[in-house]
């Protein structure tokens, strides 16, 4: 019998407890435990970023994240952006943009997206290019993804005025 | 992953009574951007991890009027946010040639320092040394050493930060199982070559760990970092350099320059060292401590490639820290 490990976390804004092996990623938790698919796993080693979701804040690959570390914190995923059945400037632009094709690697860009506006909301195309680093696309070629993320920019700076 | 018990202590004293006196056994977790991969890949089967994430003494930054003690656990980010690194430029610049915000906020001080080699042979599970230096003497190994390669061991240091925190004289604040247990060790001596495999890639016991980095005022020191890299992407670099100098009356009075990826440690040129200090810093200066640097260097079968890189990111550090144009990217 394997040990299982209580976990009270918050996630989309919701108390969330879970039980996991301590071998168990947050990612794994994430979409086999409770359903939250949104998350993708990609390279599950930390190099692709599809797997991108916001704790305490911070952007992280949820694949390199134990979930039992996850006690306490305050999680974002791409399931917690949309507002009242209303999309999130970021995942607006994303699709007014074309900036996907086979979408594995969307959720992870959009997360890695927000991390970067909410603490620059400004960037230059150099500063995008170089934040979303750790994020691949293996389709679309990255244009259109930066175009999508400038245009979140101007969209959010307009919301906000 | 092989099933483990997962600790989560709150005080370092906890921390030291988790850790086990034998190898193998215990594995340390801070931001988990190595070990967990390492752990997926059944390269690393503890029994036990011990989780340094709750233990808040390991997360402050602490200027006194001596040095700044930085803990363990301070994210890569946050150390280049803080002010301090105002007066470090080699760290702020090697954090942010660093391409993955994720990592970045994921990844810590003390976990940077203690990564394990990014050697292929030693990520395809045939050992730290790679059959005792075989598998990389004959096969591809155009990203090993190109200096201290002439034992068993020919991994590069993966280090990104420990090049930088060597030239500016770091040192190491690391805790042991017995009360006052504690030891203040110069950087460049917590890094050793292992001789076979039961040894790791530095002198930390297994019931040991970093607690902290300790960074001596730099009284007029100025300091750059600089990475020769395929691209502007995520990648490691392919070597690296970090220059620290003291400059009175236009002349460089004392130096210390570290090179990563080229040696089984983070590597100190005494060669460049000798070749910049009593002379200004300018292109020719900086060109011959880059060509003293790689007097030294023997290359594999496959790397030669990188004594020229070597070469090239000694100068370009050293005029970086005088506030000369690089003729490189950054």
């Amino acid at each position: 019998m394997v040990r299982k490990t209580h976990v009270a976390t918050t996630i989309n804004g919701e108390p969330v407890e879970f039980l996991c092996e301590a071998r168990q990623s947050l990612l794994e938790v994430l979409r086999e435990t409770l359903g939250l698919t949104g998350s993708k796993e990609g390279c599950n080693n930390g190099n692709c970023g599809a797997c991108t979701v916001l704790l305490d804040g911070q952007p992280v690959d949820s694949c390199l994240v134990l979930a039992v570390e996850v006690e306490g914190a305050q999680i974002t995923t791409i399931e917690g952006l949309s507002k009242d059945s209303r999309l999130h400037p970021i995942q607006q632009c994303f699709l007014e943009d074309a900036a996907l094709q086979c979408g594995i690697c969307t959720p992870g860009f959009i997360m890695s997206a927000k991390a970067l506006l909410d603490r620059d909301p400004n960037p230059s195309e150099h500063a995008i290019r170089f934040q979303l680093a750790g994020n691949l696309c293996r389709c679309t070629g990255y244009d259109k993804i930066i175009r999508a993320v400038q245009d979140s920019a101007k969209r959010m700076a307009g919301q906000n005025k | 992953m092989k099933a483990f018990e997962y600790a989560s202590p709150r005080t370092e004293r906890e921390v030291l009574e988790l850790l086990s006196a034998d190898r193998g056994h215990t594995e340390i977790l801070a931001g988990g951007t190595d070990l967990i991969g390492l752990m997926k890949k059944m390269i690393v089967k503890p029994d036990r991890v011990v989780s340094l994430n709750r233990v808040d003494s390991l997360k402050t930054i602490d200027a006194n009027s001596t040095a700044v003690h930085v803990g363990a656990m301070v994210t890569l980010e946050d150390l280049a946010d803080n002010p301090i690194c105002e007066f470090y430029p080699a760290i702020r610049q090697a954090i942010g040639e660093m391409a993955s915000q994720q990592l970045r906020a994921q990844g810590t001080v003390g976990g940077e320092l203690c990564q394990r080699p990014r050697c292929w042979f030693f990520r395809d599970k045939r050992g730290l040394l790679a059959e005792r230096g075989r598998a990389v003497e004959e096969g591809d190994n155009r990203f090993h050493a190109i200096f201290g390669n002439r034992g068993l061991a020919k991994f590069s240091a993966p280090s990104r930060l420990a090049p930088a925190l060597i030239a500016l004289d770091a040192r190491v604040r690391i805790l042991g199982p017995n009360p006052g247990d504690e030891t203040l060790m110069p950087l460049e001596v917590f890094y050793r070559t292992p001789k076979s495999e039961r040894e790791r890639e530095h002198t930390l016991e297994p019931n040991q760990f970093v607690s902290q980095v300790i960074l001596p005022h730099p009284e007029g020191r100025v300091s750059a970092s600089y990475e020769v890299r395929h691209g502007m992407g995520p990648e490691y670099p392919l070597v690296a350099a970090a220059a620290s100098v003291l400059v009175t009356g236009g002349i460089v009075r004392e130096a210390r320059i570290a090179l990563g990826q080229v040696a089984p440690t983070p590597w100190i040129s005494r060669e460049a060292i000798d070749a910049i200090v009593g002379l200004p810093i300018n292109y020719e200066t900086a060109e011959a401590a880059g060509q003293a640097a790689v007097s030294v260097a023997s290359p594999l079968s496959h790397n030669e490639y990188k004594v020229q890189l070597a070469k090239v990111a000694v100068k370009r550090a050293l005029l970086k820290a005088a506030g000369l144009e690089t003729g490189g990217l950054s």
